[in-house]
Formats: C-alpha cells, sequence, structure tokens
C-alpha cells in the first residue's frame, strides 16, 4: 500500500492549483458568507429585545435569511463539489495515456483508486473545514453569542456528516470516470443522476404514494398513515433526503424526531409534546444514527463498485 | 531449456472476448540481447508486453522475467522492467523534472537516489536545458526523450520498448535511435524493441523475432533467417525482405 502515498500527494497539489479547485472553494465561500451574514442580521434583529434562547448560535446554519439556509445550500449544491472534483478522475487520465503509465509503474492498481478518492475527500475535508470555521466566526461577531461546548460538538457532527455527503457525490462521480470513456458522457451522467436524486425523488414519491393508497382519505386514518409511510420511504432513497434529515436534527436540538407528525403514535406525540426541552447531544446522534449509517453504507457500496470495476478492467481497453 | 534466460515465456497464450491475440508463444531471451519483435498491427506484440508487465493476465502458459511469474507478482516485475509504451501519455502540467519526481517516487527510490539518477537520466536524454519546461510545450521527440529518461531512473535490467520512433521526424528518429544503441551498447540492458523501423531493427538487433496473428512465425539470427528465406549469404540482405517474405507467406 505505501504506492498510495505518491498519488495523494501528487493528486492534492494537482487540485489545489487547479482553477477548477479555486472556483469552486470562491464560489461556495461566498455563497455560505453572504446566506450566513444575511441568516446573523435576520435572528440578531429577531432577537433585539428578547431573551436569548438556547442553542441560538446554531440558528445560523439552519435559518433562512435570504433565500435558503446553509444547511439546505449544503443539501442541494454539495453534491455539485463531489461531482465537479471527481467525474475526471479516471478518463481523463485514460485519454491522455498516463493511466497505463502509472500502471507500469511498481504499484498496486488499487493504489490509483484508493489514492484519488482518498484525496478527493481530503481537498472536500479542507473546503468544509475551512468555511465551516468562517462561518463559525462570522456568527460569533454578528450574534455576540459565544457557542457552548455541546455547540461546538453539534457543529463539528455536522461538519463529519457533510463529508460523508460530500464524498458520497465524489464517489458516485468517480464511478462514472471509470465507466464511461468520454469525460463529457460521465459529467452529464452525474449531473442526471444528482438531479434525479435531488429533485425528482421526493416530487415522485408523492405521486407514487398517492397512487399505491387511492383509498387514502380523510376517513381513513391507516390509508393515510400508510400513504405517509411510503412516501417517506421512497424519499429516502434520496442521499439528500438522508443528508437533510440528519443535519437537521444534529443541528436543531429541538427536533426530536425524523418521522413526520401523522406517522407518530399517541404516545410518542404526547412525549413530544410534554417534554419540550431539547434533546440531549447524544440522543439527538441516535435519533440519526441510522441515517448516517446509511450514508456511510452508499458511500461504501460506491466506491466499492468503483473498486470492482477498475480492477477488472482490462489494460488494453483503458 | 536454456537458463540464463531473462524473458521466459512458455505457450504464453491471451484471449480477449473469444479472438486469440497471442497464440502459444514460447520464447526465449538470454541475458544483454536485443530483441527485435517484429509483426504487422494488432499481431499481438503489445500485447505480449503486456502479459509479460503483468498488467494483464494471461489465458494459458506462463512467462518469467528474470525469474519472476508476472501474473503472480506484478508489482515486483513493474519495478524491473522499464516500459516505454507506445503513444504514452504525460502529466502536461507538470515540468520533466517533476515528472521523473513522481516517477522516482512511485519506484520507492529515497530523494537524494533519485535526484542524482534524475540528473544523470536528463543528461542522458539531453533535456536537462529543458527540465523546468513544462511538459505541454515539450515536441514529441522530447516527449519520447523523456520517456527514455522516465525508464532510466528505474535503472532496469530489463527494457521493453513499443514503437519508441512512432510518428517521429527524421532528426528526432536519428536522435532516439543513438539513445536506444546507447542504452544497449553501454548499460548492457536486456531490450524487447516492437517496432516498424526495419532499418532499426537490423541496425541494432542480435535477434529477431516475427509475430503475425498471434504466432510467432519466425525467430532467430537474421542471418539464419536471410539464410533460410532468401538464400543469400550474409551483409546482402535487408530484413524488409524477410520480413515481406514471411508476411506473404502467412497471408492467404
Amino acid at each position: 500500500m505505501t504506492g498510495i502515498k505518491p498519488i495523494v500527494r501528487k493528486e492534492l497539489s494537482d487540485h489545489l492549483s487547479s482553477y477548477r479547485f479555486i472556483i469552486l472553494f470562491a464560489l461556495i465561500a461566498m455563497v455560505s458568507l453572504i446566506t450566513v451574514y444575511m441568516a446573523g442580521l435576520q435572528i440578531k434583529k429577531d432577537l433585539e429585545g428578547v431573551a436569548k434562547p438556547q442553542f441560538v448560535f446554531l440558528m445560523i446554519f439552519t435559518s433562512s435569511g435570504a433565500i435558503f439556509s446553509l444547511q439546505q445550500f449544503v443539501a442541494f449544491f454539495g453534491p455539485l463539489i463531489g461531482l465537479i472534483l471527481g467525474f475526471d478522475t479516471i478518463n481523463r487520465e485514460r485519454n491522455e495515456g498516463t493511466l497505463s503509465k502509472l500502471l507500469s509503474q511498481p504499484i498496486y492498481r488499487d493504489d490509483v483508486i484508493n489514492g484519488k478518492f482518498l484525496s478527493g475527500v481530503l481537498i472536500i475535508a479542507v473546503m468544509m473545514i475551512s468555511i465551516i470555521l468562517v462561518i463559525t466566526g462570522l456568527g460569533l461577531s454578528i450574534l455576540g453569542v459565544v457557542p457552548g461546548v455541546e455547540e461546538l460538538w453539534r457543529i463539528f457532527i455536522y461538519l463529519i456528516i457533510s463529508i460523508i455527503y460530500i464524498s458520497f457525490w465524489l464517489g458516485v462521480a468517480i464511478l462514472f470516470s471509470i465507466v464511461f470513456r468520454s469525460v463529457a458522457t460521465s459529467a452529464l451522467a452525474a449531473l442526471a443522476v444528482w438531479i434525479f436524486f435531488s429533485f425528482f425523488v421526493s416530487l415522485g414519491a408523492s405521486v407514487l404514494a398517492s397512487s399505491l393508497t387511492p383509498d387514502a382519505g380523510s376517513s381513513d386514518p391507516d390509508a393515510v398513515l400508510r400513504r405517509a409511510a411510503i412516501e417517506r420511504a421512497i424519499s429516502l432513497t434520496s442521499p439528500m433526503e438522508l443528508y437533510t434529515g440528519s443535519t437537521a436534527t444534529i443541528i436543531d436540538p429541538m427536533r426530536k424526531t425524523n418521522r413526520m407528525f401523522v406517522q407518530m403514535g399517541i404516545m410518542e406525540q404526547l412525549s413530544i409534546s410534554r417534554f419540550a426541552g431539547p434533546l440531549p447531544l447524544r440522543q439527538s446522534v441516535i435519533v440519526v444514527l441510522p441515517y448516517i449509517i446509511s450514508m456511510i453504507a452508499i458511500t461504501i457500496v460506491c466506491f466499492a463498485i468503483s473498486y470492482t470495476v477498475f480492477m477488472r478492467q482490462e489494460i488494453r481497453s483503458l | 531449456m536454456e537458463t540464463n534466460a531473462i524473458i521466459e515465456t512458455v505457450e504464453l497464450t491471451k484471449v480477449y472476448n473469444g479472438q486469440v491475440a497471442v497464440d502459444h508463444l514460447t520464447l526465449q531471451i538470454p541475458k544483454g540481447e536485443v530483441f527485435g519483435f517484429l509483426g504487422p498491427n494488432g499481431a499481438g506484440k503489445t500485447t505480449t508486453l503486456l502479459m509479460l508487465l503483468g498488467l494483464t493476465e494471461p489465458t494459458g502458459g506462463t512467462a518469467r522475467v528474470l525469474g519472476v511469474d508476472p501474473a503472480r507478482e506484478p508489482v515486483r516485475v513493474k519495478g524491473l522492467i522499464g516500459y516505454l509504451q507506445e503513444n504514452m501519455g504525460f502529466y502536461s502540467d507538470l515540468n520533466a523534472r517533476q515528472m521523473l519526481d513522481f516517477i522516482a517516487e512511485l519506484n520507492r527510490l529515497p530523494y537524494d537516489a533519485a535526484q542524482v539518477r534524475i540528473d544523470e537520466a536528463l543528461e542522458t536524454v539531453g533535456l536537462t536545458g529543458e527540465s523546468k519546461k513544462k511538459i505541454s510545450a515539450y515536441s514529441r521527440g522530447m516527449r519520447q526523450r523523456l520517456g527514455i529518461a522516465e525508464l532510466l531512473i528505474k535503472n532496469p535490467q530489463v527494457v521493453f520498448l513499443d514503437e519508441p520512433t512512432l510518428g517521429l521526424d527524421p532528426d528526432a528518429t536519428n536522435r532516439m535511435i543513438e539513445l536506444i544503441e546507447a542504452l544497449c551498447r553501454e548499460k548492457k540492458m536486456t531490450v524487447l524493441l516492437s517496432s516498424h523501423m526495419l532499418h532499426l531493427v537490423q541496425k541494432i538487433c542480435h535477434r529477431v523475432g516475427i509475430m503475425i496473428k498471434g504466432r510467432m512465425v519466425a525467430q532467430g539470427p537474421m542471418e539464419q533467417l536471410a539464410k533460410e528465406k532468401l538464400g543469400i549469404g550474409s551483409e546482402k540482405f535487408t530484413l524488409e525482405e524477410i520480413y515481406m517474405k514471411y508476411f506473404q507467406e502467412v497471408k492467404p
């Protein structure tokens, strides 16, 4: 596995010196700063003359000052970071003839793909960590509220989930870059998958759910429940839904469940209305743990597919 | 069987999607020999090289390079062989020195030793002056010479050269030939040279093998092949005559 080090080093320096990375980073930094600045101003205005509620600092991530909140922004456009970083990983080298040169050096074939994935994840981590740090600083100066230890932990977990989420899309992009020889095709395919999961799954979920439960009217509560369950299940196939669900609960301690209100049983509704306090961090994590594990799982599955396809390809066709 | 063979294949076979690319190839190349590998495009020369490098697995038969089985230990074999591939690519954003640094790193050379070798290799191929230029600004001849430099820093005992003069202008071709001759004569490397430049092959190779449609139809010193096929004594034939003779025989 020692062959991985030079590859990671080279990929990192390639990324960091590329215009693509600089433009992407500038774009994301700009949008996040504006979003958080607007959110911060809004929160500050709302808080005037009011006793500050608990966990007010975390609200800069979830409240939308102008159009969307930072959390929504990452959910929607975070995938693009992964896709843009990865869509030409393998096929560019293949087209330029550098892949077979790389493979005729004394390294294992998996060093190439592991190194490329790892360096992509590192780049994503660098991007997200620096942006969140800047945003936290900005929030600090706008709101004048110092985040507590628990809030910092929540931000940290939010950061980790975001990195996993974007890494999943990096994995998708790398997979397409292995499967398609043409860079343009893999970019388009990756975009299509992104649009499908980000926009159409949630639309399709409600259409499909209502066609599966035609008898769901106000008269039949069971059918209504079924419809809600089906809709939820379908929309959970979208990684965006997993990400939104888990980060919302992590960032907002007042959120206690990922389920919709109709899906809750009597006791659950009762307990929610009775215990109005914020959820401890540990409980928040437990609530979203299945989501986080699913996200890690689909990332691993996606990478595993790329890995197998890449390892089985004949060099002649590389 | 000779035991001092550096490259040895027994009944080596490769089938791609039902098509036989290499058909029961048995070949022995002793140490220090320059072997010319001839044959039309698509005859299976590159496939043979890839199998010897452990980059693709043989369908049948065995191969050994310096006593190592490339199908079993591809990484070890790749460390021992310098391979100049056909139509090779370069990271055009790098300069020659960075490219060689990267290759040295992939070969796990310690940094200081690598720098010495890189300087030597650049000197040998005559790129010292241009080593800070980006590869995107290089001519085809310069790139090909950089390819030779890449293989020199591995300091290999065995070198595979696949079409080293393809698409080069006459001047660049001559420089390339001089370089390859120097490699053969001074560094005493065992060379497997695949080329269509028959006069080049005739000039520097000790033995040749002619491969057509995956089969080695002739193998041996050129004088011997000339006697067998053309019936003329040494020094009067050209390799081209021999080659065409075989080629026409195989063609139905």
